[in-house]
């Protein structure tokens, strides 16, 4: 029997797996112990969540393959871990220890201003941020394997995840409106591969999965990207960052399978103790957003 | 015939729409009650722990093991770890199948991999016996079949990734992510 390792579709299959889910930031063995217990379906390994990135300041790298391993010994889910926007080296690292899913990432600081990496060419998969359906497009066609929105990452203000998953989802049912001589035209407009393009207007959606990332703090905003119409979603600061982070963990898990039941929204969202301190995205200068990282 | 599909995270979407293409009534499994009325039930891919937390929460668990003593379930990859009776770690099972899982057997991601199976009991539903396309996301593998279970298919090396136990049915690999739909009209005939 031939064997295929590491094929497009196997890449694309393991986010098929996690739909449905919460994909969790954590910084040690025991809060990626505490994410699987929540109910977690992956959990992103790093060294400091978004919120404390942006209050540190410096340059954010990769972290310590050492310490993903550790979280890689800790838990039985899917691991991921962040390399910065085209270092493709440090990806080089990340897939040589076994993570199971690299996040190209705007909340490390970028190491390459123009250009992402050739994802096709690793046997790990990749997700990549995108605020539009051009940038989404652009990186499935560089191989990333699943997407998520940008968002604006440690901020707790759930306004950007909207903007961009109302902009994805809005540019995909326009496309499909469109008659097939306009989406040339749409094509050069997004700033999209032509092919991929063809493909969302058959399609009716991304060719691979698609989650909600950046600034979700409460299982209300979690259901609320999940009604939008994204397939799951990456919590980051929002959970370590509050007043309990394991039963907020299990509620915001409990959000995203019963997006569209009100009444268990509400008992979930019942008594979870304080939550992350937020910031405004309208109070950041521009400096400060990372969701204009990326080309 | 209304086939059920436990909702409550993975690929059921993916799992839907095959029964779909095929003619067969649906419905989202997220609550006990969700079960009545239903000829038989899928537990998709996604991730076992999960599965267990939730079906947990909202009281699934017997409802569950009561209607796979009267009715068809089929779980795919974390579904049939779900469905055996020891994964040789704690976690929260069903218990309904005579099999013992080894989870993510085939080690990390990257390790991930697509195969032609060989599968003779699909001669029921084709008779062209043509192998069918695996494919296996850090996948479990079926270590001990026992009692009641039967092997269904193996890889070259021997080792299991499908076994039958009655109307109880168990794949290592993902079905509802090929375009081949035979091991889900297996599964309708072992309802009708």
């Amino acid at each position: 029997m031939d064997k295929k390792v590491s094929t497009y579709t196997e890449k694309k299959g393991l986010a098929q797996m996690l739909k449905g889910g919460v994909i969790m930031d954590v910084v040690t063995p025991e809060h990626a112990r505490i994410a699987e217990e929540a109910g977690a379906v992956a959990v992103m390994a790093l060294e400091r969540v978004p919120a404390d990135i942006r209050a540190d300041g410096g340059v954010a790298r990769m972290s310590d393959p050492g310490m993903i391993l550790e979280i890689m010994d800790a838990v039985s889910i899917p691991v991921m871990a962040k390399c910065r926007i085209g270092h493709f080296v440090e990806a080089q690292i990340l897939e040589a220890i076994g993570v199971d899913y690299i996040d190209e990432s705007e909340v490390l600081t970028p190491a390459d201003e123009a250009h992402h990496i050739y994802k096709h060419d690793f046997k790990v998969p990749f997700v990549c941020g995108c605020r539009n359906l051009g940038e989404a497009l652009r990186r499935i066609g560089e191989g990333a394997a699943m997407i998520r929105t940008k968002g604006e990452a440690g901020t707790g203000d759930v306004v950007e995840a909207v903007r961009h998953a109302r902009s994805v989802l809005g540019e995909i049912r326009r496309l499909q409106s469109l008659p097939a001589e306009e989406c040339m035209a749409y094509a050069k407009e997004l700033g999209a591969p032509y092919e991929l393009v063809m493909e969302v207007r058959k399609l009716g959606r991304l060719p691979v999965v698609n989650f909600a990332a950046g600034g979700i703090a409460t299982p209300a905003d979690a259901a609320l990207m999940m009604q939008l119409g994204v397939d799951g979603v990456f919590v980051g600061s929002g959970i370590f960052k509050s007043g309990d982070p394991a039963k907020r963990a299990a509620a915001i898990v409990k959000a995203v399978t019963h997006f569209s039941d009100p009444y268990i929204l509400a008992e979930v969202s019942r008594n979870l103790g304080e939550p992350m301190v937020g910031r405004q995205i309208s109070s950041l200068s521009d400096e400060e957003k990372l969701a204009g990282r990326g080309w | 015939m209304k086939i059920g599909v436990l909702a409550l995270q993975g690929d059921f979407l993916e799992h839907l729409d095959v029964l779909r293409r095929i003619g067969v009534e649906t419905a989202e499994v997220r609550l006990p009650e969700q079960l009545h009325g239903l000829d038989g039930l899928i537990i998709p891919g996604g991730e076992s722990t999960t599965f267990g937390n939730l079906a947990q929460h909202y009281g699934l668990m017997e409802p569950l093991r009561q209607f796979g003593q009267e009715h068809a379930i089929w779980g795919t990859c974390a579904g049939a770890i779900f469905l055996s009776k020891d994964v040789r770690r704690s976690q929260p099972l069903l218990g309904l199948m005579d099999i013992v899982v080894e989870r993510n057997a085939f080690g990390r991601q990257v390790a991930s991999f697509e195969t032609d199976l060989d599968v003779p009991a699909l001669r029921q539903v084709d008779p062209s016996g043509a192998p069918f396309p695996a494919i296996f996301i850090r996948a479990p593998l079926i270590e001990a079949v026992q009692g009641e279970a039967q092997v269904l298919a193996q890889l070259d090396d021997g080792r299991i990734v499908a076994a039958q136990q009655g109307r109880l049915l168990a794949t290592s690999f993902h079905p509802e992510l090929t375009s081949d739909d035979r091991f889900h009209r297996y599964f309708l005939r072992l309802i009708a």
